[in-house]
């Protein structure tokens, strides 16, 4: 099986910890793990103001990094569904549905197609579940409080193996953080009042931390605890299944 | 003019009233949740409901005869406008040659999309609003803030001066049922004054050619009962093709709103009564270039439940007025730009995409996809300002190139580091009211090479 790890442009840059955490946890996992050395960015960012007509060269140079490949990888569920919705490359249209077919979240990559379960993990910690938008409504990892489903969560699957962890949920399991890509900017007055919010109920669980599987969530909350001072630090998914006893 | 960002950064301001106002619509939309949790079939239904819709636009031509044959021949006037100026004309019409002075309307989105009231104040005719919360909004010359809550962004102390100023009750009195009951006592001598009484439609039945209007306090019948004309006016997409297709839209409707398994009243209007005129104007306004456009046209499904409102959490911490339209919130945003891409261009940003407007319709619109799809449109008609897309072709520019790609990040990172001066100021709206990420010395690809790669 010939797996390429996808590291987001922005987790490349900002977050290498969680780009280390995700090659070292898949490897853990019995994968062999390929980094395209040319990957920059899905797109999505002008993609998502209007722009995705000027982005072809982000799509063609995804297209070129990641074809040939059984699966590919990434710790970001925002990112990995733009790619699965939008990755368009005429010129290579056949590489371009296989990587759209082929690309997983890595929480859903292990809970369905690794099928395996995190062990070694320690995590003696009270630690906030965020669910990012585009993982939970767009993927389909967790089931969603609109829907009048039965109830599951990858996310929560694996991290209820993980030692010592206090999962909790903010009494709004699932509303946005309000990042939202250039939303977070151009809109900013209403995208730091709903991380405000977000902070607010996982503050009232009195959390240590808050995790999530996209960085671009944990950023931006951050941001915000940072200004305001607070105690609870920001914790990607894939950090907290790769510690070890 | 301001765009919504503006407008909700001026909302947020009041940060006691915004946290009101989002959990104010929080509670509707737990109530929502719940009603929804009763019933096991309702995914079924939803899907119902779209496939129906789909159905009917897909047959409009048909269904749309097939209606206005079974009204002619139950004695109903019929009437088409092709724009919101042959409707508001058509009513007029009516008014004029009937010589009528004294109008009730019930709730109607339609007659706000086509500012009939301020047409017919222009042309010196009183039309008084008979529902409790647009009757609120009327008085204070406002548009209506929710399409289900027209009122909804005033608080009791604001309803309260509203009466003091124009139904003389009590200084300082905000008790609800003293306000709803000065309310009534002006309502009642209202309706029973009224000639003419104007509705909307919430549901048009082709193979009956009646039509079906929802509301909680039963001002559309007391204002049809009374009145000697009934005027129902309806976009053509509130057309269903049987009278058995309630049993679906009516459980959802009322669920979705408010969380009522239905409304007080779902009043079915078919004939007029012995001595009384009764008309229907079936509006187009744009109707038909939606339903031209592929990729937009499933928006016409909207049974105005404003579910889409309650749980967007952008629309809860904004407020209506900040979308500068009569039908605001996540489907106004898809529904504005058809009409007008340049005035409405802001409003398919006004959303983070969570997709939770898309969960929670009960017609199923794909209204994230539409808000997505929404922003190329305007990004290809050039409605977008000049700055933003200057940032973004920068951006695609360096992005689609790997190595220019590397040498921003890392400049980036640099300056960060050593002159963060340069990033961390104020007008940054990033950094207003957040900190930057620390900059790393390495990118995950440096480490990769240096410590991974074979």
């Amino acid at each position: 099986m010939k797996i390429a790890l996808f590291i987001p442009c922005y987790i490349d840059q900002f977050y290498p910890q969680v780009g280390q955490a995700t090659l070292e946890l898949l490897t853990k996992l019995g994968c062999e793990v390929d980094f395209p050395l040319n990957q920059t960015c899905c797109g999505q960012p002008m993609a998502n103001s209007g722009f995705a007509a000027a982005s072809k060269d982000c799509d063609k140079n995804f297209v070129r990094n990641f074809t040939g490949y059984d699966y590919i990888v990434g710790p970001s569920g925002s990112c990995v569904l733009h790619v699965k919705e939008h990755l368009k490359d005429d010129q290579h249209s056949e590489e371009t549905i296989h990587i759209r077919k082929h690309i997983y979240e890595l929480t859903e990559f292990i809970t369905d197609v690794l099928k395996k379960e995190v062990h070694n993990a320690v995590f003696p910690h009270k630690v906030g579940l965020h669910n990012s938008c585009h993982g939970q409504r767009g993927l389909g990892l967790s089931s969603m409080s609109e829907r009048m489903l039965p109830a599951f969560s990858k996310p929560e699957q694996l991290l209820s193996k993980v030692k010592g962890i206090q999962l909790l949920k903010p009494v709004r399991t699932d509303e946005c953080c309000g990042f939202g890509g250039t939303f977070s900017v151009f809109e900013e007055a209403v995208s730091v009042k709903m991380g405000k919010d977000r902070i607010k109920q996982h503050e009232a669980n009195e959390v240590e931390f808050i995790t999530g599987v996209d960085v671009s969530c944990l950023m931006h909350l951050e941001g915000i605890l940072k200004r305001q001072g607070s105690k609870v630090k920001t914790i990607h998914i894939a950090e907290i299944l790769n510690t070890e006893a | 003019m301001k765009d919504h960002a503006t407008l909700a950064e001026e909302f947020i301001k009041d940060d006691a009233r915004t946290n009101w106002h989002d959990e104010t619509l929080w509670f509707v939309r737990q109530k929502r949740d719940k009603a929804a949790h009763g019933l096991p079939e309702w995914e079924q239904l939803r899907e119902w409901a779209s496939q129906i819709k789909n159905h009917t636009l897909s047959n409009m031509e048909s269904y749309l005869e097939e209606f206005e044959k079974n009204a002619l021949d139950n004695g109903v006037k019929v009437h088409w406008a092709a724009d919101a100026t042959e409707h508001n004309q058509i009513i007029h019409d009516i008014i004029k040659s009937k010589g009528i002075t004294r109008i009730v309307k019930s709730k109607s989105m339609l007659t706000e999309e086509c500012h009939l009231n301020h047409y017919l104040e222009e042309q010196g005719v009183e039309v008084v609003d008979t529902d409790l919360g647009e009757r609120i909004v009327q008085f204070r010359h406002e548009p209506p803030s929710h399409i289900v809550l027209p009122a909804i962004h005033l608080k009791k102390q604001d309803v309260s001066d509203t009466f003091h100023e124009h139904l003389h009750t009590e200084k300082g009195n905000n008790d609800p049922t003293y306000l709803t009951r000065a309310a009534r006592v002006h309502l009642r001598e209202k309706f029973i004054a009224s000639q003419l009484a104007i509705t909307g439609v919430n549901f048009a039945i082709a193979e009956t050619g009646g039509v079906v209007v929802c509301t909680n306090e039963g001002n559309a019948d007391m204002g049809t009962h009374a009145a000697d004309v009934h005027i129902a006016c309806m976009g053509f997409e509130k057309l269903i093709p049987k009278a058995s297709h309630l049993s679906v839209f009516l459980r959802l409707l009322a669920r979705s709103a408010t969380g009522q398994p239905i409304t007080t009243y779902s009043s079915h209007f078919h004939k007029p009564r012995a001595g009384q005129e009764m008309h229907i104007v079936i509006v187009d306004n744009g109707r038909s270039d939606i339903l031209g456009k592929a990729d937009f046209r499933n928006a016409l499904k909207c049974i105005r439940c404003a579910a889409c409102f309650n749980t967007c959490p952008v629309y809860r911490r904004s407020g209506g007025f900040s979308y500068h339209t009569a039908v605001a919130g996540p489907i106004g945003s898809i529904l504005n730009p058809n009409f007008d891409p340049k005035k409405y261009a802001d409003l398919p940003f006004a959303s983070s995409l969570c997709g939770s407007c898309s969960n929670v319709c009960p017609v199923k619109i794909d209204i994230h996809d539409q808000l997505w799809k929404w922003r190329q449109e305007l990004s290809k008609g050039g409605h977008l300002p000049l700055s933003k897309k200057i940032m973004m072709k920068g951006m695609a520019f360096v992005l689609g190139r790997p190595a220019l790609y590397r040498f921003g990040g890392a400049s980036a990172r640099w300056v960060l580091r050593h002159m963060p001066f340069l990033v961390k100021f104020k007008v940054n709206p990033w950094y207003k009211q957040r900190e930057m990420p620390e900059a790393p010395k390495q990118s995950f690809r440096d480490w990769y090479i240096q410590n991974k790669k074979k």
